[in-house]
């Protein structure tokens, strides 16, 4: 197999879409498996259709973390064909293929889970309903089923869990998702002014407000061909890692809320706040909405601002140490940590997990080293791995990272650079290009793809976010597990359910 | 009569006191301590809403599981002052009524044929059983430290004995206090405060229950709280006069109270599974009581 069978892009780069090799089909799949067969280092950070005519485009990108390149190729099938799928071989795809098959109808002989996946509005097989998802099911006298949700016990976001048990252990569960879908990625298209698809990046998934809009700003400005200068990308790394900073305390405090150890909670909590309250400060929103923007920044940085955020730091950092030195000797609380659900390193490497899911059984996967985005590229970043894979590492993972943002963000607050005043000019894409922008957010690789085309308009919006094939690793840590110790899996992975339904 | 009336008052503030033991230790002013009291009022006064899956014993185990905790609560005497049922051998029938309240509430949550009430019907069934011989064991040991089978004999004659029983009354109110949290299904073992139904014992069983009904199941929890209490300051009060032996009641439940609260602030829950090791703790403390009464009446040649 040789190279030129793929186009070799790196991150937010712009290419004409013509460019993408295309190979009928047996070629693509044989081609794009033997590229992941046996290699960790490559995983694939998207895989999508669209239609040309009558006949369906798939185009799928493989993320190659040595060469840090991505590899593009395509194929053209008609809908009405029955395919051999990339899944029966290699379960990266599985989601993906999913979603072919529910948008265009497209037939597979050989996937074991073809299972509706987001219910899109214009799916081709309207009779695939949310009321009559093909639950798998065990017919025994000795096992039970237990159904959770779709409400959320805590009222957060809906989903259903339906889990078959032995007594109190789970053998098998399986998430039900789509109840969110807002068909988000069509939006993209139908909006067609920037503000609009930019507070649009805004509100894919609430938690992840600057780690998505980064990712737009990053592939509109690619696509337009505009190179931002040094403040910009200044701006989207250090709110990046203040993203990280609240969203881990806040999880630390979920994890400890979750095992009942009540000092932890309120004081983790606690530190959350002034982290997301400095956004406030900086960009007038808690969440970090508005802050972000393609070509400008409506909220400098100032030299006031790196004060304050110094002060906030020296306020945090003591406490953090204190609560972390005592969830991390605490007997009971460690008991409900340690070994509590277990992925293995081959499981997440089949799996196709992303961030903190696959870090924490030792697969690297870290986009801040491997394809870095805005300034990362000068930070020497060294992602953080743990071995075991179980909820201990997950939170090990969060105590580390949180550590290791404060130093990033005090290694840029040295030198705050001089903001440009922020003008309105207009952002054009070109013609038939097709970009790709990975970034890092909290949770894991965000990956977003966009197609132009003859007049410059949107023809194609695809997003990923990390919860996509993460929610598949929930599934496997559970089992064998005590049923009781479920909310704290979940917790530690901390998924996103709209990231996942769009 | 004496002892009855305590507990009625005790019972109206005491989780209110743990809760704000709680919230003073997280760093909150939280609310008042009525305020638990207050929400079963407001309970109190709505209707309650059945679901078409039940039948007649869903309805009557909520009053069924009070009237058995307030027959218990008649049983328990206050220093010299016995309770309205005083007879040789009430704490098996103390025991036993609390049994029965407690079977009604694991049949109706079977009864709403929800998958996690089952669920939490059968955890409470396994750690109600468990806790059985620690708390007979227990019983039997001050029954032949004393040679007295009520626990008004037992209690007004434990302290004529020697000083070994006021060490017998200490090691006796750990195993109280822990099969107080078992039965109230409290920290260690179950969270109260949690909102995840796979993780909850007492709670996951009525979450079909709803206005009066649930508000006398939460009343009934605090009774039995404040029942345990009693039975603990009965340990110490033994047959001094009412001056002394009241202040030192109420002294006591709220010694219990804060010792729930702290106890809850600073260690994370078990985990399920090792739940009946712990509850196996009290049987082996149990044990070392009878053997310290064995010891102390000469029973060993």
């Amino acid at each position: 197999m040789t190279t030129t069978k793929y186009i070799n892009i790196s991150n937010n780069q712009a290419i004409a879409s013509t460019d993408i090799p295309e190979h009928n089909y047996d070629l693509f799949a044989s081609g794009n498996l033997e590229l992941m067969s046996g290699n960790p280092a490559r995983h694939c950070v998207n895989y999508f259709g669209y239609r040309v005519a009558d006949k369906i485009k798939l185009i799928c990108c493989i993320a190659d973390d040595d060469l840090h390149q991505i590899l593009v190729s395509s194929s053209l099938v008609d809908s009405s064909m029955e395919l051999a799928s990339f899944t029966a071989q290699n379960h990266n795809f599985e989601k993906f293929e999913r979603e072919i098959h529910e948008n265009f109808g497209i037939g597979y002989i050989d996937h074991p889970w073809l299972k509706p996946l987001r219910y899109a509005c214009n799916r081709t097989d309207k009779d695939q309903r949310i009321e009559n998802y093909p639950f798998y099911e065990v017919d025994s006298e000795e096992l039970h089923e237990v159904g959770v949700g779709p409400i959320h016990a805590g009222i957060i976001e809906p989903g259903h869990f339906r889990f078959i048990c032995n007594g109190e252990q789970i053998m098998h569960l399986e998430i039900q998702l789509g109840y969110q879908h807002r068909g988000v990625e069509q939006l993209f298209l139908q909006k067609e002014k920037l503000l609009e698809r930019t507070t649009l990046a805004e509100n894919i998934v609430g938690d992840t407000v600057v780690g998505h809009t980064t990712a737009f700003v990053n592939l509109w400005e690619s696509l337009c061909g505009y190179t931002p200068d040094y403040s910009l990308h200044y701006a989207r790394t250090l709110a990046l890692e203040l993203e990280r900073l609240a969203n881990h305390t806040g999880d630390l405090s979920g994890v400890c809320a979750d095992i009942a150890y009540q000092l932890g909670n309120s004081v983790y909590g606690r530190l959350r706040t002034p982290i997301v309250n400095f956004f406030q400060e900086w960009g007038g929103n808690r969440l970090a909405k508005g802050l972000i923007r393609a070509g400008k920044i409506n909220f400098p940085f100032t030299n006031e601002h790196a004060k304050r955020l110094v002060e906030v730091f020296e306020a945090y950092e003591p406490d953090f140490n204190e609560i972390t030195r005592k969830l991390f000797n605490l007997p009971s609380a460690l008991s409900r940590m340690e070994k509590t659900g277990v992925v293995s390193y081959e499981e997440v490497l089949e799996i196709g997990t992303v961030g903190m899911a696959a870090r924490m059984s030792g697969l690297n996967r870290d986009i801040r080293s491997s394809h870095p985005n805005n300034l990362y590229g000068n930070i020497d970043h060294k992602p953080i791995i743990k071995h075991h894979g179980d909820v201990y590492s997950r939170v090990q993972i969060r105590k580390t990272e949180i550590k290791q943002s404060i130093g990033y963000i005090k290694g840029l607050l040295q030198e705050v650079p001089e903001f440009k005043k922020p003008e309105d000019f207009v952002l054009t894409p070109q013609k038939e290009k097709f970009a790709i922008s990975l970034v890092e957010g909290w949770r894991g690789e965000i990956c977003h793809c966009a197609i132009t085309d003859e007049a410059g308009n949107l023809k194609i919006y695809k997003i990923k976010d990390p919860s996509f094939h993460n929610w598949m690793a929930l599934s496997q840590s559970v089992r064998n597990n005590d049923i009781s110790d479920f909310p704290i899996c979940n917790k530690s992975f901390s998924l996103s359910y709209c990231g996942h339904d769009l | 009569m004496v002892s009855l009336l305590l507990i009625l008052l005790m019972s109206l503030f005491f989780t209110g006191f743990i809760i704000r033991t709680k919230s003073i230790l997280s760093g909150r002013k939280g609310p008042g301590i009525f305020q638990p009291m207050r929400d079963i009022f407001r309970l109190w006064k709505k209707g309650s809403v059945y679901s078409t899956t039940t039948s007649f014993i869903f309805q009557i185990a909520p009053s069924a599981y009070f009237a058995s905790v307030l027959m218990a609560v008649l049983m328990v005497p206050h220093g010299r002052n016995p309770g309205f049922i005083s007879f040789d051998g009430d704490f098996i029938m103390f025991a036993y009524i609390l049994a029965f309240g407690k079977f009604l509430m694991i049949v109706s949550a079977l009864d709403t044929g929800s998958s996690f009430e089952g669920m939490g019907a059968s955890r409470e069934a396994l750690f109600s059983m468990l806790v059985e011989p620690a708390f007979f064991i227990l019983l039997g040991s001050f029954a032949l430290f004393t040679g007295q089978t009520s626990f008004h004999d037992i209690f007004s004659t434990l302290h004529y004995g020697s000083q070994v029983s006021y060490l017998l009354g200490a090691l006796a109110s750990f195993v109280l206090v822990l099969i107080a949290m078992i039965e109230n299904s409290r920290m260690p073992l179950d969270d109260p405060k949690t909102h995840l139904e796979l993780t909850m014992i007492h709670e996951v069983m009525i979450l079909d229950n709803s206005g009066f009904d649930l508000g006398t199941i939460l009343y009934t929890t605090n009774l039995k709280f404040a029942m345990y209490g009693a039975i603990i300051s009965n340990f110490f009060i033994g047959v001094l006069p009412y001056e002394i032996s009241i202040p030192m009641f109420f002294i006591i439940q709220l010694g219990f109270a804060i010792a729930v609260g702290v106890i809850e602030s600073f260690m994370a829950r078990f985990r399920m599974g090792h739940n009946p090791q712990f509850v196996f703790i009290l049987t082996s403390v149990s044990l070392l009581i009878f053997f310290g009464v064995l010891l102390v009446l000469g029973k060993f040649a």
